[in-house]
């Protein structure tokens, strides 16, 4: 199955993928498009990604977290495509036993993403400029 | 004679104004040799850093790893999901 989509979060059916009566904690993470005092008038951030890559890269996480938390079940999806500002461009759910290892599988995986997914992400400004956003926050490059 | 595809994504995508370059290289060959071959040869793409992260096959590896015939090689900028 592929973990992106052009489509918005719809956050009930990944919850059935992890959710069961075993596991009696559920963490969910969300990282939402952003237009804050330093984004400078953000309307829209376009996600592009490695599709083939980044699904792979996405299952190789999901696997190493379950076993690094035996018991833990984790899903992920990342929307792809132009996402404007208030809608979700990633969700994270984890689900475990107890409380602790949902949230520590959780923050796990989007830090991983952080570090390793192979997605670029590009600014659409309300003065028509664009910007690629690098890991820093900061964009690198301009254009109309 | 090595024969890969190369995939450009993002900023280095239009840096090189393609998506993909088909690129041959002497055997044996690093990703390296890949990426210096890469900035010689395709217009747009000596603007391309000397030593991108890259992939081989869906994995991300070392500039010093081996290529083989038919691989498909990424270069990619830094990554920014979530």
């Amino acid at each position: 199955m592929t973990h992106l989509t052009p489509n918005r979060i719809v956050l009930d059916s990944l919850l059935a993928e992890v959710q069961g009566p075993e596991r009696g904690g559920t963490c969910v993470f969300m990282g939402t498009v952003r237009n804050g005092p330093e984004e400078g008038g953000v309307t829209e951030i376009e996600y592009t990604a490695y599709d083939a890559m980044a699904d792979a890269e996405i299952d190789r996480m999901l696997t190493e977290t379950e076993q690094q938390w035996p018991g833990v079940r984790v899903a992920l999806r990342h929307r792809v495509g132009r996402i404007p500002v208030g809608e979700a461009s990633i969700a994270i759910v984890a689900a475990a036993p107890h409380r602790a290892d949902a949230f520590q599988a959780c923050r796990h995986i989007i830090e991983e993403v952080k570090r390793r997914l192979p997605m670029w992400k590009k600014e659409y400004r309300i003065d028509g400029t664009t910007a690629w956003v690098d890991p820093s926050g900061k964009p690198v490059t301009h254009g109309p | 004679m090595a024969n890969v595809t190369v995939l450009f994504f993002a900023r280095y995508a239009e840096l090189a104004g393609r998506a993909s370059a088909a690129v041959a290289v002497p055997s044996p060959a690093t990703v390296q040799d890949v990426v210096r071959r890469v900035r010689e040869t395709v217009p747009g793409a000596g603007a391309l850093p000397e030593r991108p992260l890259a992939a081989v096959n869906l994995r991300q590896v070392k500039l010093n790893a081996p290529v083989q015939d038919g691989d498909e090689v990424a270069l990619l900028p830094p990554v920014a999901g979530g």
